[in-house]
């Protein structure tokens, strides 16, 4: 097996004398997707915010590539190729998509005080990056992002990470705001990203899209990590069981059915 | 029609043929009825151009009015008070106009409050401080400027009719474009003024854009007071008052969003040409001025609802 990428040991976390995680172990490897699942207040948000550097474990231990590490800030977890995607993207959507995909590290050309963006360059290649991400409908770096659905949004967000040499990608809920079709194509993204190397964690309480991508699973409980499986050991009903807390979910859903 | 300019270009055009058509014979598309209005927009647009990335950013400056009139009463009491040379005045007035600049923008990054109120205070701060000092002096709170006769060139040549600040307005115009349009610093303000998360996420310096710009707009308005200073041989408090509310006018009229995030050189530009075209059209009908406030606000009324709709426009797709 190769190394991991990043690895968590008995990590616990405290905030004062709350205990959001308790003693969570998972590896991320490189070319794999992990998911992570859970309810809401599972402990998913805290387990996040360790993994990209916005909180430091109270114990325990972080590994990154073989090292253990320790994040002062956000920043230096993204600079050592640490990319956190969240659900509202943080895009801009008055700005182009060329704009948008170098903010921070713009490409520039001549000689100051005539230096300028190369915003033909900036476009090309933003494009070309969304193209290989899959994203064939957006041919222009000029258009706006607001034009741009929420998937295609992602797509960007994701493509821009990459593109920035990130080697993790820790994507928060990025299907579960949007439709069918355009979840589809966002799970097909975390796909190309998989084969180029990068090691992913997938967000999500969508079953379903788990289940489509995911190599590995953990599944949190209560800051507990309740499971934790490789693809093929579990059936989505037992991971919807183990996701509502044990309970079983097809009895839940046999009461729902009597009600009509 | 989805550029932000969009709407000022068309307003322009119909007020300026309004006008043209309105008054014939009068003079008003002649060189001189043209140099006329040029001047009356020269040096509202040499402010208005860094309000109007400042308000890109989202913020504003409403102290650019009393920083008009500390750089010309800073002129004024050191080359007839003091009898100081002029030019080493004109580099203290610049001086102080990028301090409250300076000052601004650290007050509004460090306080969060908004920058609406933070600048108005120093508007009223700077006029008082400016009043009170000049008293102190001098006992006046105008007074008049000596100036060299390579200073009277720079800030107060007139060809015809046409004043040298046109051409200032001109280079601050080209600068505000280049920054704006063309540089890292301006993708920088489009994003501080389009989402502030996002922008600090990627990486940039908000604070530093914002103070930047602070910055400029107070450079900028001190310049306005030397050039009105040596145009007309005083230096007063007062001047400049003006601009507190014209300069926002034009930028919005010029098609920047009052949200930030939006905007452009060009627009701002023509917003403030039409300024210019109204207030001087308006005297070529031989109508009464005072309809010219008038004119304007029906102007910003109309500009916040086109620029509402045209924001809307460039986020539909296609």
């Amino acid at each position: 097996m190769s190394q991991p990428l990043m690895e968590l040991r008995d990590v616990d976390k405290y905030f004062g004398s709350t205990e959001a995680l308790k003693k969570v172990s998972m590896q991320v490897e490189p070319g794999k997707i992990l998911c992570l699942l859970g309810d809401n207040g599972a402990g998913k948000s805290t387990l996040i915010k360790v993994l990209s550097g916005y909180h430091q474990p109270t114990s325990g231990k972080l590994m990154f590539e073989g090292k253990p590490t320790r994040f002062a800030t956000p920043r230096e977890a993204r600079q050592r190729g640490i990319a956190t995607v969240h659900q509202d993207v943080g895009s801009i959507p008055l700005m182009s998509v060329g704009r948008n995909f170098f903010l921070g590290a713009e490409p520039v050309k001549g000689r100051w005080p005539f230096r300028s963006i190369d915003t033909r360059l900036a476009n090309e290649v933003a494009v070309d990056q969304m193209q290989k991400f899959g994203l064939t409908r957006v041919t222009s770096g000029d258009q706006l992002v607001g034009t741009m659905s929420g998937g295609e949004r992602q797509v960007l967000a994701i493509g821009r990470a990459m593109y920035f040499g990130a080697k993790m990608l820790i994507l928060d809920e990025p299907t579960s705001a949007l439709g069918v079709k355009e979840a589809a194509m966002v799970l097909k993204m975390m796909r190309i990203a998989r084969q180029n190397g990068a090691g992913i964690v997938f967000i999500t309480h969508n079953a379903r899209h788990a289940m489509s991508v995911g190599d590995t699973f953990v599944v949190l409980i209560q800051g507990e990590v309740a499971a934790s499986f490789n693809r093929g050991e579990k059936s989505r009903e037992e991971v919807l069981n183990l996701m509502a807390g044990g309970e079983d979910m097809s009895e839940l859903e046999e009461d729902l059915e009597q009600i009509d | 029609m989805k550029r932000p300019e969009a709407g000022a270009f068309a307003a322009f055009l119909i007020t300026y043929l309004f006008f043209a058509l309105a008054t014939p014979g009068t003079g008003f598309v002649s060189v001189n009825g043209t140099a006329g209005w040029l001047n009356l927009a020269a040096e509202l647009g040499i402010v208005a151009i860094p309000v109007g990335l400042l308000m890109i950013s989202g913020e504003f400056d409403l102290s650019i009015g009393s920083t008009v009139g500390a750089a010309s009463m800073i002129l004024a009491l050191g080359t007839n008070q003091y009898d100081l040379p002029i030019w080493p005045m004109v580099l203290l007035a610049l001086a102080v106009g990028a301090l409250i600049g300076l000052a601004n923008g650290l007050a509004v990054v460090k306080t969060k409050l908004p920058s609406f109120i933070v600048t108005l205070a120093t508007n009223f701060i700077v006029i008082g401080a400016t009043m009170g000092v000049s008293r102190l002096i001098a006992n006046v709170t105008s007074s008049s400027i000596v100036a060299s006769d390579s200073a009277k060139f720079v800030f107060a040549a007139r060809w015809g009719q046409a004043n040298i600040s046109i051409l200032w307005w001109l280079l601050v115009a080209y600068i505000g474009y280049r920054v704006l349009s063309r540089s890292v610093f301006g993708n920088w303000i489009y994003a501080t003024g389009g989402n502030l998360d996002a922008a600090r996420g990627a990486g940039v310096p908000v604070q530093r854009v914002k103070i930047s710009l602070f910055i400029a707009t107070g450079l900028a308005a001190a310049l306005v007071g030397i050039l009105q200073g040596v145009q007309w041989n005083s230096g007063n408090a007062t001047y400049g008052m003006g601009f507190v509310f014209q300069a926002p006018i034009v930028v919005v009229i010029g098609g920047v969003l009052l949200t930030g995030g939006y905007g452009s050189v060009t627009g701002i530009v023509l917003g403030t040409a039409l300024f210019g075209v109204i207030s001087s059209g308006i005297f070529y009908t031989g109508w009464n001025t005072d309809w010219i406030q008038l004119f304007l606000g029906l102007l910003l009324a109309a500009a916040v609802l086109a620029n509402n709709y045209v924001r809307r426009l460039a986020l539909s797709s296609k």
